[in-house]
């Protein structure tokens, strides 16, 4: 995919951006008038739970990365028909599903201690279920394709199908149901696709971190799930 | 020409003559054997009924009834709309298919017979809803014609793109509810919530926005299969 020495820096950046944004992300002290740079505003109703924003919405935002790479190299796919392209793809998706299972737990366990429960179908909590779901009925395909090129073309037409849904998701059902996220329906800082990041500098800077950090942990993640794929198919192609 | 393959050297009045003359071939295949209907009709009865038991003789909300309808809709359509390509694999016609007729008419043809069956099925529905449920009293006449529509097109429209992909595929029967529903998910919760305005008793233009969606989920749905039928369907 790329050079060594570009992995290299990746993984050495990914590792780095992390271990920041846990120590930073959990050691820095709120206060209710922060007065430098080493402090948190209290949040009023998130208090010490505002620091999972660290954590859970970059799990989430690396979820609709992996969607998006998967659902490109399996559109690029039905272009070439290069069996890389969908190796790429699959690989995309399965870290994709790891990182959906973990935005959904954290955002679950999250919800508990601030809305009371571990689920309410919320807009975006309906979003993240059906792309778990989604997830799960491509693996599904998957499997019970035995030829292999028969697999990797439906499947990638599969993943654009349900991307055609992902729209819908983003843009129209929150704006027709009321949620508990930040930019839904109701939300006195306006309704907006995107929540609005209102953010005091230095739990941005932490954020930001972390945003890239994950992103960073995926291109690194990809990368040897790619690798061992190719070493995987190879040997498949060489028994048969 | 990697999008539009074959429309480039038809003519509408060609393209016209041989989708009618599959979706022909498609109906009379369907009277002869009424594999599609007869099992259609039966699962209507049969998920009805099992609603009905589990009710006994409590009076359902107008939320419940309008969810519930869809539900069954859902679910029948579930077991009957991947026929359509199931049994040209089962039968072999496949490769005829592929050689007479280009994969847009196929597609065109398929989409049309599976909107006419999803109706069908709807209507159904909705007549045994008023037989057998008290609650069920349609307020609104306009709002649940056009949610009915649109809903069931762009049910079909879904269903023809699924059923296709998982033609191909082993497991179908289980398969193809699972691939169906996080597609159809959008559509469902759109048309449930305009059911409900419906049998709710309220004015049309509150309504609006739900067609919106149905309208932009319809021409997605169907752009999008065109495009990709055709990665679909040749081997």
């Amino acid at each position: 995919m790329y050079g060594r020495t570009e992995m290299k820096l990746v993984k050495l950046g990914a590792a780095a951006l992390i271990t920041i944004v846990i120590v930073a992300g959990i050691a820095i002290p709120t206060s209710p008038e922060p007065t430098s740079w080493f402090q948190f505003p209290v949040i009023p109703g998130l208090e010490e739970k505002a620091r999972n924003i660290f954590f859970h919405v970059p799990t989430a935002w690396t979820t609709v990365v992996a969607f998006l790479v998967s659902l490109y190299y399996g559109a690029r796919y039905l272009r070439t028909r290069q069996a890389d392209d969908d190796i790429r793809s699959v690989s995309a998706a399965s870290l994709g599903f790891m990182f959906c299972f973990l935005a959904t737990i954290t955002g679950s366990i999250w919800a508990k201690f601030n809305w009371g429960s571990f689920w309410n179908w919320d807009p975006r909590e309906t979003s993240i279920f059906i792309l778990l779901l989604i997830y799960g009925a491509y693996f599904a395909l998957r499997s019970s394709l035995e030829v292999e090129e028969m697999r990797a073309k439906l499947s990638a037409v599969y993943s654009i199908v349900a991307g055609l849904t992902v729209p819908f998701f983003i843009f129209v059902m929150p704006r027709i149901m009321s949620g508990l996220h930040p930019g839904a329906k109701g939300d006195a800082s306006g309704s907006t696709p995107v929540a609005q990041l209102h953010m005091p500098p230095n739990m941005l800077t932490v954020f930001l971190l972390s945003l890239f950090g994950f992103t960073l942990l995926f291109v690194w993640m990809l990368n040897v799930r790619v690798r061992l794929a190719r070493i995987e198919y190879q040997q498949s192609t060489h028994h048969a | 020409m990697l999008f539009f393959p074959d429309f480039a050297n038809m003519t509408l009045m060609s393209f016209s003559t041989s989708t009618y003359a599959l979706i022909e071939k498609d109906i009379r295949s369907e009277v002869r054997t009424r594999y599609a209907l007869n099992a259609l009709v039966m699962f209507v009865v049969t998920a009805v009924a099992t609603i009905l038991f589990a009710l006994r003789s409590d009076n359902p909300s107008v939320e419940l009834l309008s969810g519930m309808y869809w539900v069954v809709i859902f679910f029948t359509a579930m077991s009957g709309l991947s026929r359509i390509f199931v049994s040209e694999e089962e039968r072999g016609t496949v490769l005829v298919l592929q050689l007479i007729a280009s994969p847009s008419v196929v597609y065109f043809g398929k989409l049309l017979f599976n909107s006419v069956l999803t109706l069908l099925l709807t209507a159904a529905v909705t007549i045994l809803y008023l037989l057998v449920f008290p609650g069920f009293v349609i307020k609104s006449y306009d709002i649940l014609f056009v949610t009915v529509l649109l809903g069931s097109l762009g049910f079909a429209a879904s269903a023809t793109i699924i059923a296709a992909i998982i033609a191909k595929a082993g497991a179908r029967g289980t398969l193809y509810p699972v691939l169906s529903f996080p597609i159809l998910i959008p559509l469902l919760m759109t048309v449930m919530n305009a059911t409900t305005r419906a049998l709710g008793g309220e004015p049309f233009v509150n309504a609006i926005g739900e067609f919106q969606v149905l309208v932009g989920y319809l021409l997605v749905m169907v752009g999008g299969s065109y495009l990709l039928f055709d990665y679909v369907w040749k081997d």
